[in-house]
C-alpha cells in the first residue's frame, strides 16, 4: 500500500515536471515574452521539446541495460505521450499560426519542402502510437503491439533529419541530437544481439 | 538532523539544481534579448527624409536584439551577448582596386563631406522575417564617386572587419572570414543604395554593424554587409560569402523575389518581426518600380 502511494507520488512529480515547458511557453505567450519573432519562438521551443521527449523515451531501455535501472520503464508510456503532446503543439503552431490555415500553402509546403515532409511524416507516424498506448490496446494487439511501437525509432530519426534540413548553416545542435540518438540505438542493437545469441 | 528536514532539504536542493540546469541549457527558450547598449550611441542630425515607406518602424529593441551577425555567433542575440569588446572607433577603411584615388582613410575622412538623410526602408531577411527600419546615412554612389572608379570597375566588393579579439564568433570557421559582399556597379550607384551610419536617430549599435554598413533594401538582408573595413572596385564578379558557402541556395544577386523559392523554404510570404501574422512578400521587396529595370531581360530564376 505504502509502496503504491510512493509510485503515485513519483508519477505525479514526473507528470508535473513534463508540463513545466508547456506552462513556461504559455506564460511567455501571455506576457508577450516570446521575443521579437514569437511564431518562430513557439515553433522552435515546441519542436525542441518534442525531440527531447523522444530522446527520453528512447533512453529508457538503455538506462536499464547500462545502469540496471528498471524504474523508468514505469513512466515510458507517459513520456511517450508527452512527446506526442509537444509534437501536437508544434504541429498546431505551424498549421494554425504560421500557415494561418491556408490550405493551399499547407499542401504545397508538405510536398515541396523536404524538411516539412519529413516532420509531417514523423508526426503522422506518432498518431497510431499514441492511439494504441492504452493497456487495452496493448492486450488486443498482443505481439503486434511491440512491432508497431518500434516505429518510434523511425520517428526519432525523421525528427533529427527534419532538424538538420531546416537549419541554415550551423548544424551543431541537430548533430548533438544525432549523436545521442545514434548512441541510444547502438546500445539497443548491442543488447538485442547479445540476447539473441 | 531529523529525517524530515533532511528530505525537505534534499528536495529543495534537487529542485534548485534542476531549475538551474534547465536554464543553463537554455531549456526554457533563449532569454530573448531586449536591446543592450554595448557602445554609447550618439544622436545624429539628418537633413532630410527621402525614399521612405509609409509603414511604422519595427520596435527599436527588436531591431537591435534580433540580428544575424555571425562574427559574434550564429544565434540571434549573439551580437549583444558577445559584442562587448567591439570598438567602432577609431575606425579605418581601405579603398582599392579599379579607381583613381585608392587609399587608407579614417572614418572621419569618409563621412565628412556627406549630409545625412533619414530613410525608412523595408528589410527582408532570406530566413523570411522582415522589419521596417529608419536608417540614417547617405547614398553609396556619393561616396564611390569620390574615389573616381575607372572604366574597368564593373563591381564593388565589401569586407567586414576580421578581428577575433573583438568579434569572438570569428574564432570558429563557420564561414571563410572576412565576410564578403558585392554589388554590380549599377546597383551600387543606384540612389536607393545606402551607406548607413545610424538608425532610429542615433549612431548604429554594435549589433547592427557599427560604425558603418551597407543597406540595399531590395535584396535579402545578407547583402547589406556590416562593419565595413574595405571597399574594392573590381572588373570580375567578386566572391561573396553566402554564395560561396551554398551556391545553390544563395545567389550573387539575392534580389527579394516571392516567385523564386529558397530550395528549402518558400519566399512567398514573410513574418514581420514583432507580429504574429504573415504577409505577402513583394517583388524586389516593394522597390520594383525603382530597380526592376536594372535586371531587364535577365532570367531572375537563374540569376537568383
Ligand atoms: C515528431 C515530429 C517532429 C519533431 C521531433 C520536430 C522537431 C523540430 C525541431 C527540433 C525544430 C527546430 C527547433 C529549433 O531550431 O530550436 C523544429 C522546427 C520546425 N518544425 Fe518540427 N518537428 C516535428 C514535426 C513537425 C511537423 C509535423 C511540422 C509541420 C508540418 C513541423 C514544422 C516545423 C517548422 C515550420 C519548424 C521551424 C522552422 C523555422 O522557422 O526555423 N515539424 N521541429
Amino acid at each position: 500500500m505504502k509502496r503504491l502511494s510512493l509510485d503515485r507520488g513519483a508519477w505525479l512529480a514526473i507528470f508535473v515536471l513534463a508540463l513545466v515547458p508547456a506552462a513556461w511557453l504559455l506564460r511567455d505567450a501571455l506576457y508577450s515574452a516570446l521575443g521579437p519573432n514569437p511564431v518562430e519562438a513557439l515553433s522552435h521551443r515546441t519542436g525542441d521539446w518534442t525531440l527531447r521527449f523522444l530522446m527520453l523515451v528512447l533512453a529508457i531501455t538503455p538506462m536499464r541495460v547500462l545502469f540496471g535501472w528498471s524504474w523508468p520503464v514505469r513512466y515510458r508510456r507517459m513520456i511517450g505521450l508527452f512527446a506526442f503532446f509537444y509534437a501536437t503543439l508544434h504541429f498546431l503552431t505551424w498549421l494554425v499560426i504560421d500557415e494561418g490555415l491556408l490550405w493551399d500553402a499547407i499542401v504545397e509546403d508538405i510536398y515541396k519542402r523536404p524538411f516539412i515532409t519529413v516532420g509531417f511524416l514523423a508526426y503522422l507516424l506518432l498518431i497510431p502510437l499514441a492511439a494504441t498506448s492504452s493497456r487495452m490496446a496493448m492486450r488486443r494487439l498482443g505481439r503486434r503491439w511491440k512491432t508497431l511501437h518500434r516505429l518510434v525509432y523511425l520517428v526519432a530519426v525523421l525528427g533529427v533529419i527534419h532538424y538538420l534540413w531546416l537549419v541554415k548553416l550551423d548544424v551543431r545542435e541537430p548533430l548533438i541530437y544525432a549523436v545521442i540518438l545514434l548512441f541510444l540505438l547502438l546500445v539497443r542493437l548491442w543488447y538485442s544481439m547479445k540476447r539473441g545469441r | 538532523m531529523n529525517r524530515r528536514r533532511f528530505i525537505a532539504g534534499m528536495t529543495a536542493a534537487g529542485l534548485t539544481g534542476t531549475a538551474s540546469a534547465f536554464s543553463f541549457f537554455g531549456l526554457f527558450g533563449d532569454d530573448e534579448p531586449t536591446a543592450v547598449e554595448l557602445y554609447p550611441r550618439r544622436p545624429l542630425k539628418a537633413s532630410r527624409r527621402a525614399f521612405s515607406v509609409d509603414e511604422s518602424p519595427t520596435d527599436e529593441a527588436d531591431a537591435i536584439g534580433y540580428t544575424n551577425f555571425y562574427e559574434f555567433g550564429t544565434e540571434k542575440g549573439d551580437a549583444q551577448r558577445y559584442g562587448e569588446r567591439f570598438k567602432p572607433e577609431p575606425w579605418r577603411l581601405t579603398i582599392d582596386g579599379e579607381c583613381e584615388r585608392p587609399g587608407d582613410y579614417t572614418l572621419e575622412d569618409i563621412l565628412k563631406p556627406h549630409p545625412l538623410e533619414e530613410r525608412i526602408y523595408r528589410l527582408r531577411c532570406v530566413e523570411t522575417w522582415s522589419m521596417v527600419i529608419p536608417w540614417v546615412g547617405f547614398p553609396l554612389a556619393d561616396l564611390l564617386k569620390r574615389f573616381a572608379p575607372t572604366s574597368r570597375a564593373k563591381y564593388v566588393a565589401f569586407e567586414t572587419l576580421y578581428d577575433p579579439e573583438q568579434m569572438p564568433g570569428q574564432r570558429r570557421a563557420v564561414v571563410e572570414w572576412p565576410y564578403r559582399e558585392g554589388l554590380r556597379m549599377d546597383e551600387a550607384m543606384h540612389p536607393l543604395t545606402l551607406i548607413a551610419v545610424g538608425m532610429y536617430g542615433e549612431t548604429l549599435p554594435v549589433q547592427n554593424g557599427a560604425p558603418l554598413r551597407l543597406v540595399v533594401p531590395w535584396k535579402y538582408g545578407f547583402k547589406s554587409i556590416k562593419s565595413i573595413v574595405r571597399i574594392h572596385f573590381s572588373e570580375k564578379l567578386p566572391v561573396t560569402t553566402w554564395n560561396q558557402l551554398q551556391p545553390d541556395e544563395y545567389g550573387f544577386y539575392a534580389n527579394v523575389n516571392p516567385a523564386v523559392d529558397h530550395p528549402r523554404w518558400s519566399q512567398a510570404r514573410e513574418r514581420p518581426v514583432g507580429g504574429w501574422r504573415r504577409r505577402d512578400t513583394l517583388p524586389f521587396n516593394g522597390y520594383a518600380e525603382e530597380v526592376a529595370h536594372l535586371y531587364h531581360g535577365m532570367d531572375l530564376a537563374k540569376y537568383f
